[in-house]
């Protein structure tokens, strides 16, 4: 990993000794450099708060699709095939134009560039979500509904408090990927003008002309973002066998 | 809800069962009376784990009737509820939830099922878990416990509930040989204290000791049903003592 790290970084330096490179719009040394850099990632934030919103909503509204998915009933069921192949057949973009400059127009009120990207994200992901959901749900043996209603549990509390609690150890790595993926996603918020990172390096290119430098910084923003999450998230699983291992 | 000699705890009137096409259970007819104690055996397929599951309402049977407490089971909340009151279950495989420790395992019922208090349900737990003699292991986890310690700590979830009537569904099968014997025990102690119970089991050693009536099915029927000494003596039916000869044989 760290090799990767340094073959990439050795190419990008050394490509930058062509003329084609002007590294001096992201320059640190120098005062217009470093102004650039701090405009660039003072999106993170809306970054971070938008996928963090989305996620933790596409977690819930995923979970809650999920479970009538499990049901014996079959209409319940249905409803769950019908919710996760269709939301899962709308492309991000195309739901975030949808829900930004369509839903007012029927709904009767507006909303924010955040809450429409909110909106979109979690929607769209949480078709994902409850797959996820229902495939960690049905890998639980059976025997641990039984032994829960053989002690009297109700349904909401043998899934609070038998199963949940051990398909989410096991789909841990699967929300993990998802969050990443969303992080990745919130890219496309950009489009309605969500102030976030992918719009602040849009932006910075229409008054720089330097789209590679820029969007090459942009890159790794996005890179070292990713990273750390996906550092959490292992230590997460780690702290969560350990809980078992005791 | 008094019980009395009258009725019996448990009444199964002519039940039956289907998987898809296969008759699991045909017109099944068995009483229990409180305080009694039943060994359930018969070959693999015969239809006791199911004749016992259905009575815990695991499995749902679709002709016929069963009564605990003199409640009907079908899908009335009244039914659940006497279930809920009146009905502990050991499982072959244990079943533990492996997230949580035995003292947890054993809290878990009282405090969300019976809506007790917690210190009400570590109290309980502490005791129950004292008398199938594993108090010492209360905080590991259930992976770290042995086969035999594990279904102790299940027998001891299900009387936790204090059920009236506990049903096992083949409680040694999954042990290795030199730890059956330690459930076992715990189970016969468990009858020395009147409990009712309603036991599939191939262990006959077992069920010549503690049981007050043998029931053995094959096919999804009651072949025989009888006193132990009779049954292990001199059973009417053939299948019954080729069974017999052939557990018991070695």
């Amino acid at each position: 990993m760290k090799n990767l790290l340094a073959i990439v970084a050795a190419a990008i330096l050394l490509s930058g000794c062509s003329a084609n490179w002007g590294w001096y719009v992201v320059n640190p040394a120098i005062p217009k450099g470093m102004s650039n850099l701090e405009f660039l990632v003072s999106g993170l934030g809306y970054t971070v708060l938008l996928s963090v919103t989305a996620i933790s909503i596409s977690v819930v509204v995923g979970l809650l699709i999920a479970l009538p998915g499990l049901a014996a009933n079959r209409y319940l069921r249905g409803f769950n095939r019908v919710y996760v192949e269709g939301m899962r057949a709308i492309p991000i973009l195309v739901l975030i134009l949808w829900v930004y400059y369509g839903l007012p127009q029927v709904a009767g009120f507006t909303l924010t560039a955040f809450w429409a990207g909110v909106i979109a994200l979690a929607v769209s992901d949480s078709a994902f979500e409850a797959e996820i959901f229902r495939a960690g749900i049905q890998s639980i043996d059976k025997g641990q509904f039984e032994a829960a209603h053989s002690i009297s549990l109700s349904y909401t509390d043998t899934m609070r408090f038998v199963i949940l609690p051990q398909a989410i150890r096991r789909i841990l790595p699967a929300l993990g990927n998802q969050l990443v993926y969303m992080l990745k996603m919130s890219s496309l918020v950009s489009i309605i003008g969500m102030q976030e990172l992918t719009r602040k390096a849009n932006e910075l290119v229409v008054t720089e002309y330097r789209p590679l430098e820029i969007y090459t910084v942009l890159l790794l923003e996005y890179l070292v973002l990713i990273l750390i999450v996906s550092a959490g998230v292992r230590w997460l699983e780690r702290r969560m066998q350990a809980d078992v291992r005791n | 809800m008094q019980t009395t000699d009258k009725w019996p705890i448990v009444s199964i009137r002519k039940v039956s069962k289907f998987f898809g096409d296969f008759q699991a259970l045909k017109d099944v007819s068995l009483d229990v009376k409180l305080g009694e104690r039943i060994v359930v055996c018969g070959p693999s397929g015969s239809g006791k784990s199911t004749l016992i599951r259905c009575i815990n309402r695991l499995e749902k049977h679709e002709a016929g009737s069963i009564l605990v407490d003199n409640v009907e089971l079908n899908e009335s909340r009244k039914g659940i509820d006497s279930i809920r009151t009146n009905i502990g279950m050991v499982f072959q495989q244990f079943h533990l939830f492996p997230h949580l420790t035995v003292l947890e395992n054993l809290m878990l019922g009282p405090i969300r099922g019976r809506k007790m208090s917690k210190k009400d349900a570590k109290d309980i737990a502490t005791r129950y878990l004292e008398r199938v003699h594993i108090p010492e292991q209360a905080n590991k986890f259930p992976r770290h416990l042995s086969g035999g310690q594990q279904q102790r700590v299940a027998i001891a979830r299900a009387l936790c509930m204090e059920p009236r009537i506990m049903l096992f569904d083949e409680p040694t099968s999954a042990l290795d040989p030199e730890m059956i014997n330690e459930v076992l025990d715990v189970m016969v102690e468990l009858v020395n204290t009147g409990m009712t119970m309603i036991c599939v089991t191939h262990e006959m050693g077992f069920a010549r000791k503690v049981a007050d009536k043998m029931v053995f099915m094959d096919h999804g029927e009651i072949v025989e049903m009888c006193e132990p000494e009779k049954f292990f003596t001199d059973p009417e039916s053939n299948r019954c003592k080729n069974f017999l000869n052939k557990i018991l044989h070695h």
